[in-house]
């Protein structure tokens, strides 16, 4: 099917990078969880659903670069930007905290992304639309890995409980981001490629809200949401996060293994 | 050569598991390999040779085992989904299963090597749309996978709200269903790690996506 009405390729490469930007900054946070995990299993669940999210940053990068066609690699997209060329949202910036924040993180981002992909599976892009379809199903089991957590946690013991209820309200001030509309958003859903974030609250409310239920917790409204992500403003972790990221190819650009 | 394009490619699967149509789908061309001079190149095509080559050129490919999950061949995981000889080259095309799976690159390079080995000159082509899913592997590929010690994947509703929703898995040895989920993630992207209650045996689950 045709796009309805034609989005000009640099909107369409920001809408990529943007989504692409989320995955890989996410990927990396669960990746630092590996060898640090509180049991086995979590040990190998973490650096799996970062390689979910790294692969399908991967075909994003590959994809904005070819549309792109300045000549750049997936790589440069990774490694060889500043912080404020990145445009992911804040929340999956956020230092990983403990075990409880991580996995709440998880459930947040995921139960965002599977309303996403969802849709995006009838992109009228075919190369998006054929990454959402497979990301759509491996986001599932992410969510319910995640939101199993949230309800052992939430209605576990004193100590998990607390640690629960700390998260929600560490992260409520990151979740408004998630759902906003720009020009961006408004052109790539008006051109039937993906669709606008505001759209997706609900689904995101059916999602977490029954989990949150199940497991005795309630939603605390912050005092105020942090924004900017998208513009390429973001918080003192990034920068740490990247330094991490990205050193290898600072310290010794253009190596290869 | 007019009609080099047009003949149909050779797949065993072409137009029983994915839209149609579906071909025309955005492809990542993955690596153009030097060339060496091609046996094929000589023998273009009375249509019958053409066919025997290309039957010929998808055996090689065909036989390539999964690298992770030995047993089994990339077609009988679906993954290959054509090969097709275009001015005397057999391109492949082969999906991803998992968007992170890193064997992707090594299946490529596998697929790549058979087809050289075969004597063709030949180029692997990444196809990402459709996207691959559990219902590609065949019935044999099925087979494969518990004769080695793997369950293979069941049909789910995988609805994302049954939390703590076991679905029935039979372990792959002694065939009871009373079994449990031990991690959703196992060791690899595509499986889950599973263990039997009658006969105690660990074992391996592809998952279902």
């Amino acid at each position: 099917m045709g796009a309805a009405v034609a989005i000009d390729r640099e909107t369409l490469v920001t809408l990529l990078v943007r989504l692409a930007d989320d995955h890989l900054v996410l990927g990396h946070r669960l990746s630092e969880w590996c060898g640090h995990a509180p049991m086995l299993e979590e040990d190998l669940a973490m650096p799996n659903m970062a390689l979910d999210l790294i692969g399908q940053a991967r075909a994003l990068y590959a994809y904005a670069a070819e549309i792109e066609g300045r000549g750049r690699s997936e790589d440069d997209f990774a490694y060889l930007r500043r912080e404020r060329e990145y445009l992911n949202c804040l929340l999956v910036e956020r230092p990983n905290g403990d075990f409880a924040q991580t996995m709440l993180r998880q459930l947040y981002v995921a139960a965002y992304m599977e309303p996403f992909w969802k849709a995006a599976a009838s992109s009228s892009d075919a190369t998006l639309a054929g990454i959402a379809a497979k990301a759509v199903k491996e986001v599932a089991y992410h969510i319910r890995h995640a939101g199993e957590w949230v309800v052992r946690l939430g209605d576990g013991t004193e100590e998990s409980r607390r640690r629960m209820e700390a998260a929600i309200e560490e992260l409520a001030p990151y979740i408004d981001e998630l759902f906003e509309d720009d020009a961006v958003t408004a052109a790539a859903a008006e051109a039937g490629i993906a669709p606008q974030p505001s759209s997706l609250r609900p689904a995101f409310d059916r999602i977490v809200g029954p989990i949150f239920a199940e497991a005795g917790l309630t939603f605390v409204t912050p005092p105020y949401s942090q924004r900017g992500g998208r513009k390429g403003m973001h918080g003192e972790a990034m920068g740490f996060l990247l330094a991490d990221l990205q050193h290898i190819q600072r310290t010794y650009p253009g190596a290869t293994w | 050569m007019v009609s080099e394009r047009t003949l149909p490619s050779f797949s065993p699967l072409a137009g029983r598991r994915w839209p149609e149509g579906s071909d025309e789908g955005q492809r990542e061309r993955v690596r153009s390999l030097h060339r060496p001079s091609s046996p094929c190149r000589d023998l273009l095509p009375a249509s019958g040779e053409k066919e025997e080559l290309q039957h010929r050129a998808w055996a090689a490919a065909a036989a390539v085992p999964d690298p992770e999950v030995p047993c089994v061949t990339v077609a009988d995981l679906g993954i290959l989904r054509s090969v097709e000889l275009v001015d005397g080259v057999a391109v492949a095309k082969v999906t991803p299963t998992y968007s992170g799976c890193p064997a992707v690159l090594a299946i490529e390079l596998a697929v790549e090597a058979a087809l050289r080995d075969a004597g063709f000159e030949a180029r692997v082509e990444r196809v990402i749309s459709p996207a691959w899913t559990t219902d590609w592997i065949t019935p044999e590929g099925r087979d494969k996978l518990r004769d080695y010690g793997i369950a293979p994947p069941e049909k789910t509703s995988s609805s994302i709200r049954s939390l703590f929703g076991e679905i029935e898995v039979a372990c792959p040895r002694c065939g009871s269903s009373d079994t449990e989920r031990v991690s959703e993630f196992g060791s690899t992207a595509c499986k889950a790690h599973w263990r039997c209650l009658a006969c105690r045996e660990p074992f391996d689950y592809f998952k279902c996506i």
